[in-house]
């Protein structure tokens, strides 16, 4: 490949790693710990969440405040239908990926005119509204969320509320999700993408439409968080407001960034770490937060490019 | 695609107090390797900024081919034909020479929304990379990450950016700047090899090297166009000498 900028997927790692996921909650099962089987699944949706924020602040750029806001409506939008009585997730997530880009549109339409620091303000703003809209519609349950009935209905013989085909559904999405956004950034948009990141202003030089190229990228980030919200709201089986909290932003950005923003699997990575650690610590202390502060400090100050930038410095360093 | 003709008229910028541009007149005609010479801070560059759409202008009008392109935004200029390079190199840094080129083959083919099919297996576009990238003299560099090029190189690489990009009208905005005499040499002939494929604009601070190759020769001073003409009619023009060659009247 004569491309430096082409991220080609490593055939057996890919491999190892689908295994790993496909017989994992077998794994779980077989040593009496179902429970972690619930936390893999939420791993799955955060991961696909943190993958879609990772197209905007790694590959385009745009350091994105408000993510939860997407999360937030894809999660409404399942609990709302699901109140009207459409229970099929053939039609309630597509809509809440619709919800999700078409709230992108809107909220990057403007916020794209900004850049720096305006445009993570803006978007925090805009993610701030949206927290207050729900918290004070009597529709969307306020303060008090909604609580989904039950789990969104796939196919006869599939069963939602067993937590491991949530599981495998989970991982399904998040395989797809994966597998677009590989595609996505070698292809001529991804490629835009990466040059308006790098210098925008050459880009429009050149004759790209680079407003318009980021919002594309914009809505579809939104589309798929949409889609994780979706997600969300089956395996927690309530949506309420903290969905759309600035914390959840921050944290999806935090998984980002310590995954590595601009690497395929950073979101991943940034996500699994990151409820791990929430999770094991949250066991030994109240204090957990301040470890999770703790460790991404250490990852800022030794691997600037996030966990997967160092595993792949590693590598190098040992094929040298 | 032959050459476009450009029509600049009264055009005019003002930064603050500064009166950058002021009612400059000029006419690029098609084919031709027009230079635009004038002590730092003359405002060439503040009308290349203009001409190519990245500053608004306070007055006048330019005419690409004859249509009114003077509110016609930056990256639709670009589609129009017009091609640039800037004083600073802007290039890639993060992407390589061959990814930079490859990047302005697709502003050339107009591909920007593909979701899918990857890019660097198309063979077409990679080849009218490499075409750019020989023709820059770069070849020996397509791996390299443009921020670590030589100063020089980059030059090289800023000018490919414009010729890949397919504009028929080039914006060349001191090409030579900061290079050593044998690159600044190479430069000029692959300049001198453009001739004629492309309307040229020409900015220059050099003005030997700018005597040879331009057909005309336009003098900037405080913003304003005090003579065009031949090689000839420049070197001899008495404002020209007293403005800019710091003489005085004989
Ligand atoms: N963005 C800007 N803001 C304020 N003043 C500017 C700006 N760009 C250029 N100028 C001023 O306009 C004048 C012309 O500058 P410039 O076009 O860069 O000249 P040249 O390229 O001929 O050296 C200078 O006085 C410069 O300080
Ligand atoms: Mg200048």
């Amino acid at each position: 490949m004569t491309s430096a900028l082409h991220v080609s997927a490593r055939p057996g790692f890919a491999l190892a790693g689908a295994i790993l996921l496909l017989v994992l909650p077998l794994g779980l099962l077989a040593v009496d710990q179902p429970f972690y089987i619930v936390l893999a699944s939420r791993i799955l949706v955060f991961a696909l969440i943190a993958s879609s924020l990772n197209l905007l602040i790694g590959y385009g750029g745009m350091i994105s405040f408000g993510h939860a806001a997407f999360v937030g409506i894809g999660a409404y939008t399942v609990a709302g239908l699901m109140q009207a009585g459409i229970v099929s997730a053939w039609l309630a997530w597509p809509i809440a990926m619709l919800a999700g880009a078409v709230l992108a549109l809107g909220i990057g339409w403007i916020s794209l005119r900004t850049s720096g620091v305006y445009f993570i303000m803006i978007t925090l703003a805009f993610a701030q509204m949206a927290y207050y809209a729900i918290i004070s519609l009597k529709l969307l349950g306020g303060d008090d969320g909604l609580s989904l009935g039950g789990r969104s209905a796939l196919l006869p013989g599939i069963d939602l509320k067993a937590d491991l085909s949530f599981y495998y559904v989970a991982l399904a999405c998040f395989a797809a999700s994966l597998a677009f956004l590989h595609r996505l950034i070698n292809a001529e948009l991804g490629r835009a993408l990466q040059g308006v990141r790098d210098n925008e202003t050459r880009m429009e030089a050149l004759g790209f439409p680079t407003y318009r190229i980021k919002l594309a990228a914009f809505i579809i980030a939104g589309a798929l968080a949409g889609l994780g919200g979706a997600l969300l709201a089956n395996l927690t089986g309530l949506v309420s407001p903290s969905l759309l909290h600035w914390t959840q932003s921050g944290a999806l950005m935090i998984m980002v960034i310590l995954g590595g923003a601009g690497r395929l699997l950073g979101g991943a990575i940034g996500a699994a770490v990151l409820l791990i650690i929430e999770e094991v610590l949250r066991d030994y202390t109240i204090h957990w937060q301040l470890g999770v502060g703790v460790v991404l400090l250490a990852i800022v100050l030794f691997a600037p490019s996030g966990l997967a930038g160092g595993l792949a410095g590693l590598r190098q360093r040992r094929q040298a | 695609m032959s050459a476009p003709s450009l029509a600049i008229s009264g055009l005019s910028k003002r930064f603050g107090g500064v009166v950058a541009v002021d009612a400059v007149e000029l006419q690029l005609q098609s084919g031709e390797l027009h230079a635009l010479i004038g002590p730092n801070g003359a405002g060439k560059t503040t009308l290349v900024q203009l001409l190519s759409g990245a500053e608004r202008v306070d007055a006048g009008s330019i005419h690409l081919d004859g249509r009114d392109i003077t509110h016609v935004a930056m990256h639709q200029r670009a589609g129009l034909g017009l091609g640039r390079s800037y004083q600073i190199s802007s290039v890639f840094a993060a992407f390589s020479v061959l990814d930079n080129l490859a990047l302005a083959a697709q502003a050339r083919a107009r591909r920007r929304w593909g979701c899918w099919a990857p890019v660097a297996a198309d063979a077409v576009l990679f080849a009218a990379a490499r075409g750019t990238l020989d023709a820059i003299g770069l070849s020996a560099r397509a791996e390299t990450p443009a921020g670590a090029l030589a100063h020089g190189e980059r030059r090289q690489l800023e000018l490919g950016l414009a010729l890949a990009s397919g504009a028929s009208m080039l914006l060349l905005d001191e090409p030579m700047a900061g290079m050593a005499a044998a690159e600044a040499e190479r430069m000029l002939a692959l300049i001198a090899s453009l001739r004629g494929k492309f309307t040229i604009l020409l900015v220059e601070h050099d003005m030997d090297a700018v005597f040879r190759l331009a057909d005309r020769i336009t003098v900037l001073v405080y913003g304003r166009v005090i003579a065009t003409g031949g090689a000839e009619d420049i070197r001899r023009h008495p404002d020209v000498r007293r403005a800019y060659l710091g003489e005085d009247q004989p």
